[in-house]
């Protein structure tokens, strides 16, 4: 079939869809959704609509990114504009359906906002809010737009038409567009991606092979995972692309396990594409072939690795091996191969939907276009969102996220870039987020994580967090990352439990440069870097640690004790039944102790303890006065008179 | 004898190929929830190589399992967001509920086995737990010791 016949198809499908006069109805099922309560949420939609006799079409759309809020579900009245409702319950569904759709009540109080022309009195604009407001999408085009799962809905957006245009150009033509736009490998190391296309497109060989790496393994990153889920298309048609204009015979996609429904929907994506001839065979009838299977990753996350993946689609241990030669000369099966992240195949297809010109409208002057970041941690509106490169981490952070949650606390640092990344602390937060900047920092870009930290987080526990995934992680093959990486993790655990010597910040920073220097991968190059930033901007809880044996923001167990403060107790013994290690003493009415010996440390009583008494206390470093013995509420003071 | 046909109807579906050898692992995991010594020795046979050698690629990878596991499988992520917030103290409630001992990640009676995971990727929703194949967001001790104790029965 023709592309135009693809889209005659695909545009009169929607638009009958668009305009048949129903009700329409769009939930979030991504993973964060469901995690969310979206399937009851879906459940009670389906026997209102029952209930009700209301014709309505459901559509189970991907993510927009706002995971704070959800579940979403949007709702399309004929002739209105498209409501977006947040924080959607069985029991608010139940009102937004009673209230909007059986009678004209939008009601404003449970919406986020509009989408599309028109506005609805009282609900704002959903992209003026400030999580929305300042980005831009381009990766995300389509994510909460689309039904994933219909590539008719891709197409009727310009999908494909990239693909199109493609096949109409050389491929020198298309890597000369790839380099006008600027675009840099989104997986991490901002390598050009034209200059690797041209690297492969050159070397020698009747086969070569094209792998997408959606390995996204990094603890607290899920923007590869929301794009596959919500517009799995736009991977693929980027892969058809680059195949092309590199000449590769066959496609992988590297998916981790882990991610189950965005296999299930890239799946589905796959044959449909291969339905409609623009994967597979005489692809839209230009006699090009690219056939794309799909692999599982089994968790290792030194598959992100392009050397070691490689050797994990050959069926062996996922190690690293040195390179040269680059997988662009000799690769999957020692033939010429083609690694990028998801997310560089998701800018690719936009780039032949529209230019390369206008794709370096964006961003900075070495780093354009857009960047997604998954956002979490100790942040207001955690989520997923798309910001032109060059915006400062204050923009991220407070317009965007809304700031640190909890009253009480303040920002400390941010986390970027996973693993391999750094912590960047509040003095820095007027810097420009691009690939060169928070290399100078000491951190990278990487795959686009990032993970606020308050006052409540010990940044000696996070980067001992890190270092304990990296050690495990190590596939042990050099010296310096299994063995170094222990030692660290050793130093650090040492310090965390006050075992701390004052010459361990010199050995960890003597440790980490070696490492540096001497691993064999990136994996391993990378590692020390948790420890590295956080030594040099917060030296002083280190100092802490190890020398007043305190933890100032009162995470490291050995170094915090719970105490039950005597003046507030009020001798109600919920802590003392909630406990799970029966470490509380107290009776009706007397003031409770906490028997230190067998506290865990678990911080229950701290939970339990009634707000209107709050007399459980954390302290590290300090120890205030307590009854030795059971006596009475309210005897704590007199009784020390007395004596 | 009867694991055996079971492998040997998923072998049905691949060449005889070592590029073949993770996704087989994957399908016949898929079966028992685990691989067992049978298992493997049928798989070697069909791909020629040795069972030691489809140890080394297995032992590598996190998502392989060598021993029965039980009925219901809880997995608490300990990812950066939801270490930031609180995985740790769901974890470790988990554990002592289950009244696991150190090393030890079945219950005795097969009904669960507990996982730490480094990230399920749903980090907005920190901290997350997984139990079969549900993703639970945002929780707190109570809440997981709620939901564990619901599985108990099912």
């Amino acid at each position: 079939m023709s592309f135009n016949e693809l889209l005659n198809q695909a545009t009169s499908e929607v638009e009958a869809w668009q305009n048949s006069g129903k009700i329409r109805i769009f939930i979030g099922t991504g993973t964060c959704g469901r995690a969310a309560g979206a399937l009851a949420v879906l459940d009670t939609i389906n026997k209102e609509l029952a209930r009700h006799n209301i014709e309505a079409s459901i559509t189970h759309v991907g993510c927009i990114g706002l995971c704070y809020a959800e579940p979403l579900v949007d709702i399309i009245k004929p002739g209105q504009p498209r409501i977006c409702y947040g924080y959607v319950t069985p029991e608010t569904i139940v009102q937004i359906i009673n209230d909007y759709i059986l009678k004209d009540n939008p009601r404003p109080d449970l919406a986020l906002g509009t989408i599309g022309e028109g506005s609805i009195a009282g609900i704002p604009l959903l992209f003026e809010l400030p999580m929305l407001k300042s980005q831009v999408r381009i990766v995300l085009r389509n994510c909460g737009y689309i039904d994933p799962e219909n590539i008719n809905h891709y197409i009727a957006r310009s999908g494909y038409s990239g693909l199109n245009k493609a096949l109409r150009m050389t491929p020198d033509e298309i890597i000369a567009e790839i380099k006008e736009s600027g675009l840099r490998g989104r997986g991490g190391a901002g390598f050009p991606t034209a200059q690797k296309w041209d690297f492969c497109r050159k070397a020698p060989g009747k086969e070569k092979y094209l792998i997408c790496n959606a390995d996204e393994g990094d603890p607290g990153a899920f923007m590869n995972r929301l794009l596959l889920e919500g517009d799995p298309h736009s991977v693929l048609e980027g892969m058809v692309i680059g195949a092309y204009a590199m000449g590769a015979t066959q496609g992988y996609v590297y998916c981790r396990a882990e991610k189950p429904l965005a296999i299930a929907r890239l799946r589905v994506a796959l044959e449909q594409a291969k339905k409609s001839g623009l994967v597979g065979n005489n692809i839209l009838d230009s006699g090009f072939n690219f056939p794309i299977a799909i692999r599982e990753g089994a968790g290792a996350f030194v598959c992100g690795e392009e050397t070691a993946l490689i050797q994990s689609i050959e069926g062996k241990r996922g190690m690293p091996r040195p390179r040269p030669p680059f997988p662009a000369t000799s690769g999957l099966w020692g033939k010429p191969t083609n690694i990028n992240n998801v997310e560089t195949w998701g800018n690719v297809s936009a780039i032949l939907q529209k230019d390369g010109a206008w794709y370096a409208g964006f961003g900075t002057e070495k780093s354009k276009g857009t960047k997604t970041f998954a956002l979490a941690g100790k942040i207001v509106r955690t989520g997923l969102i798309e910001v032109p490169m060059g915006i400062t981490l204050r923009q991220i952070i407070y317009d965007i996220g809304g700031g640190v949650e909890g009253k009480d606390k303040e920002f400390k640092a941010i986390q970027t870039g996973g693993p391999s990344g750094g912590c960047i602390p509040a003095s820095l937060l007027d810097l420009q987020v691009d690939y060169e900047s928070l290399a100078q920092v000491g951190s990278i870009m990487g795959s686009g994580g990032m993970i606020v930290a308050d006052s409540g987080t010990c940044m000696v526990d996070l980067a001992k967090f890190f270092l304990t995934f990296v050690q495990a992680e190590s596939c042990g093959k050099c010296v310096p990352c299994r063995a170094g990486t222990t030692q660290m993790l050793d130093i650090l655990t040492d310090i965390t439990e006050g075992k701390g010597r004052p010459e361990d910040i010199a050995l960890l920073l003597d440790l980490g440069d070696n490492i540096k220097a001497g691993a064999l991968c990136a994996l391993g190059g990378t590692a020390p870097n948790s420890v590295l930033t956080t030594i040099k901007h917060f030296r002083s809880e280190y100092e802490a640690h190890i020398n007043e044996k305190r933890c100032p923001a009162g995470v490291c167990k050995n170094l915090i004790a719970f105490y039950i403060n005597p003046e507030k107790c009020q001798g109600c013994s919920i802590c003392l039944r909630n406990c799970p290690v029966d470490a509380i003493s107290g009776d009706k009415r007397m003031i409770h102790i906490i028997n230190q010996d067998q506290c865990i440390k678990c911080g229950t009583c701290l939970t339990v303890c009634p707000v209107k008494f709050s007399a459980v206390v954390k302290m590290s470093g300090e120890k205030p006065e307590v009854p030795d013995k059971l006596i009475p509420v309210g005897s704590w003071k007199k009784s020390e008179v007395k004596e | 004898m009867t694991a055996n046909i079971g492998i040997r109807k998923i072998l049905t579906s691949f060449t005889r190929d070592r590029a073949n050898l993770i996704p087989i692992l994957q399908k016949s995991q898929a079966q028992k929830g685990y691989l067992s010594p049978e298992a493997i020795t049928e798989i070697g046979h069909f791909l020629g190589i040795t069972p030691n050698d489809i140890y080394s690629v297995a032992s590598f990878y996190a998502q392989f399992r060598f021993e029965r596991q039980g009925k219901h499988t809880i997995k608490v992520c300990q990812g950066t967001a939801c270490h930031v917030r609180g995985g740790q103290q769901i974890l470790e409630a988990v554990e002592r509920e289950l009244r696991l001992k150190p090393g030890q990640s079945t219950t005795a009676d097969y009904q669960f086995t507990l996982e730490r995971v480094a990230c399920f990727g749903a980090c907005a929703l920190a901290p997350v737990m997984v139990i079969d194949d549900t993703v639970y967001g945002l929780m707190t001790v109570s809440r997981a010791l709620k939901l564990v104790a619901e599985y108990r029965g099912k």
